[in-house]
């Protein structure tokens, strides 16, 4: 077996006669989100992380950050090689290994390149002031009076490469959080539109997904889903299956059936072909009363994001008061690429080839699922396709383990369209109320929030596995003591300045499906309702969108993002409705939204330009322009990419996206059922991206998911006076919306 | 019968492998019939169920893993290839169905050595996030393109729109096949 199975990380690294940099990853994360985040890192002051510098000159660097598509493979590489004065081919980063990578918590919430991505630099920069120290003893040279270049320390007429100290010193060198940093002017390979190094892999078919692994000797596995979400399994009949040409076994454990066939094409037969009875289930709340359910479900615990003033009192006591209330709907991740692993389960030990966004976390879920240490457990990560949260990755795992375990054999399991879809964890549904009030002056004097949130929002709870509660005999989905939606309380608080703000947060007991986190998860949600609030009160103030925000906001930097923002766009002020939106069935209308992301970090402002055709209620994005400040841009061209992204995934979440079920499952299980944005919807997209190269890099990806609905909703009131307060906002809706006008 | 494990050349060390020594029979294996296929220009033989979608011939017998599972029902694009000029779904063509018509898939277009135009094109826009859907869309603008070399960007958006791509890189790739269209 060889070293796939080695013990300790040690024992991989064999690390003599090379440079490496161990350091600590301390609370940074927790800082990164803002402390008022309920995130505390497990394990962080006990992990080392790496980078090391062979006798080649070769760094390698050991990141429990993984690249999911997003591009931070090639900036990660960019911030190394620049602080390191390396040639950026010289880097290579090694990801999400269990035992050669630091648990570094999820790849998530857009902190790759903020958090690990900076760790990352400080380790560079420790190892160069170590080999520069190296350098200035044997090339008798003050450390002041040497210069680098690509890997070469030269002064004093004389030269010497880091290849040649590093074969000669094993040295190990300690992580110093306070060690100083290449300064801005230095940079020559950060803030570059460096081409991404998996592109010419990915289209031309030589890049190795998780889906093209192959074990030799493996067996191929598929899932037999229940016909209800929570019903159990009453008996199985696999004699039409036991045809089917490669077939091997059946595995039935607990409520847990699956099939595993020596081909890909034998296990999908097989798998249609077995016959299973369910008992009856029905518990899931009605589609069009489920944010009634929500509200009416028993809240475990209410926080208070923010409380200033009496929000109250001066509600009661304003000369203009506004209430609405703003529903985001259960969504999918929607991996083109449905979720895929490989296990091979042993009795002592596991190995495991998975695309999950946090192998260290999916490492200690396997290992406890099956009675075992979680040094026992190895994950391996492989890409798969986008996931954008946590989606079925981790799921798949469970299964192929479950059907190694059964058969002793390494077992691949493909999850189906059907699976991913109907199967992954769901966004859960989320409703906001709002109340607000204006002054005589059109000031806003008092700012109520409420929103109802799964319970164990945030924090390290891990999102429970399918396969587990099946195995044991549970139903499949409802864990209400163990969920966990992501930080969804976060950006609860609006940006700007109110003399009187309640913000509520309402953490309820259960939610339909099992909850996971999904791209700027609550976040956009809590935004969609801050801006679309923001924007009734500038309408009912008779103020200009734009202004009303400038006006209420103490942020120069903010300020900044939003005036760069509206001048690319060409924004004339005026109040909303537009009164010149035209006669004709088709109008049109522009819409303004802010977000200073998790109130720590990434300012982004969004204009959004629509049509609207009030005869069949279609509405159409066609045109967004963004003011984006996350601070040092490391990939110019990267950050774009996730702009884009980011506008196009959350336009076809508002626009068209909401999972559908009956009272017992979910019944949008493909693409026809769960449609999403195609070519001919995509809008012009326009970026106005403010560097600042002498500030901290933020994240930059899901920040931007968060102003695009409120954008949508309030280009669509600019256009026709109504105000969408329900997503996705389907032809059916706005046609309702503008009925009611 | 398991396609035997071949080592693929790869940009990086990403390829791992795991030999576990055990060897795999198909049980009812006389279902399987013997069919030769014409793939990227060279006869290739394959023993199979006759009912097996193309997909799978492709990506386990003859480990061509550029055309992807996305869904299995046709209706997301990740698996298509070019049967005899026409960009079709690998994922629901029986083998049965295909006879001696020529097949193309991504590797039969270029490599990262020597790239097609259009994938060339794709690298110059930066045309890929996670890159799972992109084999559908390069696959259906060759097809697309070489019908009709001179686009516009309209056509080229309605050429696309049976190929889904969820990481949002639309743009980019209307980009790529524009460029690619301008330098043929």
């Amino acid at each position: 077996m060889g070293a796939a199975f080695a013990v300790t990380r040690r024992q991989f690294l064999k690390t003599g006669g090379a440079l490496v940099v161990g350091f600590s990853l301390a609370d940074s994360i927790a800082e990164a989100m803002g402390h008022s985040m309920p995130f505390v890192p497990r394990d962080f002051k006990s992990v080392d992380a790496w980078l090391a510098i062979d006798g080649n000159g070769r760094v390698t660097v050991y990141s429990g950050h993984v690249e999911l598509g997003t591009g931070v493979e090639t900036a990660l590489t960019q911030m190394v090689a620049d602080e390191l004065d390396v040639p950026f081919t010289a880097v290579s980063i090694i990801q999400g290994d269990t035992l050669l990578t630091p648990d570094q918590g999820p790849t998530w919430g857009s902190l790759t390149i903020q958090v690990a991505g900076l760790q990352l630099r400080k380790a560079a920069a420790c190892a160069k002031r170590a080999l520069l120290a190296l350098a200035s003893k044997e090339l008798s040279a003050a450390s002041s009076n040497l210069e680098i270049e690509n890997g070469v320390i030269s002064g004093a007429g004389k030269h010497i490469t880091y290849a040649s100290l590093t074969k000669r010193h094993a040295l190990e060198v300690p992580f110093d959080e306070k060690v100083e940093l290449k300064k801005p002017d230095a940079f020559r390979i950060v803030g570059k539109p460096i081409a991404r190094v998996d592109i010419p892999g990915k289209v031309t078919g030589e890049f190795i997904y998780m889906h093209d692994f192959e074990v030799r000797g493996m067996l191929h596995g598929r899932v037999v889903r229940p016909a209800a979400m929570q019903a159990k399994l009453e008996s199985v009949d696999d004699v039409a299956a036991q045809k089917i040409s490669g077939f091997v076994a059946t595995v039935v454990k607990g409520n847990f059936v699956g099939v595993v066939a020596a081909t890909e094409w034998g296990a999908i037969k097989a798998m249609e072909a077995i016959r299973c009875k369910w008992s009856d289930w029905s518990g899931l709340p009605a589609m069009d009363q489920v944010y009634a359910s929500v509200k009416k479900t028993r809240v475990e615990q209410t926080i208070t994001p923010m409380k200033e003033g009496d929000a109250a009192s001066a509600l009661d006591s304003a000369a203009k008061r506004l209430k609405a209330t703003y529903e985001y709907p259960v969504q999918t991740h929607g991996s083109i690429g449905p979720s895929c692993s490989i296990a091979d389960v042993r009795h002592d030990r596991v190995l495991i080839w998975s695309a999950s966004q946090s192998t260290h976390w999916t490492q200690r879920q396997i290992a406890k699922m099956l009675g075992m240490h979680p040094e026992q457990v190895r994950i391996i990560y492989l890409e798969g396709a986008g996931c954008y949260g946590r989606n079925g990755h981790e799921d798949a795992t469970a299964d192929a383990v479950v059907l190694s375990q059964a058969i002793g054999r390494p077992v691949r399991v493909q999850w189906t369209r059907q699976d991913e879809h109907g199967w992954d964890p769901k966004a859960p549904p989320y409703v906001a109320d709002l109340e607000g009030a204006l002054d005589a002056d059109g000031n806003v004097l008092a700012w109520n929030f409420a929103a109802w949130l799964p319970f164990r929002i945030g924090g390290t709870v891990d999102v429970p596995l399918l396969a587990q509660d099946l195995v044991q005999g549970d139903v499949a989905v409802q864990a209400s003591d163990n969920m966990n939606a992501g930080t969804m309380e976060s950006d609860a608080k609006p940006p700007y300045r109110f003399p009187n703000v309640l913000s509520t947060v309402h953490r309820v007991a259960s939610t339909p499906f099992r909850p996971s986190w999904l791209r700027s998860p609550g976040r956009m949600q809590n935004t969609y309702a801050n801006e679309c609030f923001m924007d009734e009160l500038a309408a009912a103030a008779g103020a200009d969108p734009v202004a009303f925000r400038l006006k209420h906001l103490k942020d120069d930097r903010g300020a900044h993002c939003i005036t760069t923002c509206v001048k690319a766009a060409g924004w004339q002020a005026r109040p909303s409705p537009n009164k010149d939106a035209g006669t004709g069935d088709v109008v049109s209308g522009r819409g303004f939204a802010y977000v200073f992301y998790d109130n720590a970090r990434t300012y982004v402002s969004a204009v959004c330009e629509v049509e609207v055709n009030r005869k069949d209620g279609h509405v159409r994005a066609t045109r967004f322009v963004i003011g984006h400040d996350c601070g040092l841009v490391i990939n110019p061209d990267g950050v774009r990419a996730q702009i884009e992204g980011g506008i196009i995934q959350t336009l076809s979440r508002t626009l068209i996206e909401e999972v559908k079920w009956d009272a017992s499952r979910v019944t949008s299980v493909d693409w026809a059922s769960y449609p999403i944005l195609a070519f001919d919807a995509v809008p012009k997209i326009e970026i106005a991206l403010i560097d600042r190269p002498d500030q901290p890099a933020w994240g930059a990806g899901e920040p931007i998911c968060a102003v695009v609905p409120s954008a949508l909703a309030n280009a669509i009131f600019d256009a026709t006076g109504a105000r969408m307060r329900t997503a996705p906002y389907t032809p059916d809706r706005v046609k309702a919306a503008l009925a009611r006008l | 019968m398991v396609a035997p494990y071949r080592r693929r050349p790869h940009l990086k060390q990403r390829m791992l492998r795991q030999d576990t020594g055990a060897a795999v029979y198909i049980k009812g294996a006389e279902t399987m019939k013997t069919f030769t296929l014409q793939v990227n220009g060279n006869g290739r033989q394959v023993t199979a169920e006759p009912d097996m979608p193309l997909l799978y011939v492709l990506r386990n017998d003859l480990n061509l893993r550029g055309p992807r599972f996305g869904c299995g029902l046709g209706q997301c694009g990740a698996c298509t290839v070019i049967i005899d000029g026409k960009a079709a779904r690998s994922c629901i063509t029986p083998l049965s169905s295909v006879g001696r018509k020529a097949v193309t898939t991504l590797e039969g277009l270029g490599s990262s050595r020597r790239p097609h135009r259009i994938q060339k094109a794709f690298i110059d826009a930066q045309a890929a996030q996670c890159g799972y859907c992109i084999n559908g869309m390069i696959m259906t603008a060759k097809a697309f393109l070489d019908r009709n070399p001179r686009p516009s960007e309209g056509e080229v958006r309605r050429a696309l729109a049976g190929n889904l791509c969820r990481c949002g890189t639309h743009p980019r790739i209307i980009d790529a096949v524009m460029r690619a269209a301008r330098e043929s």
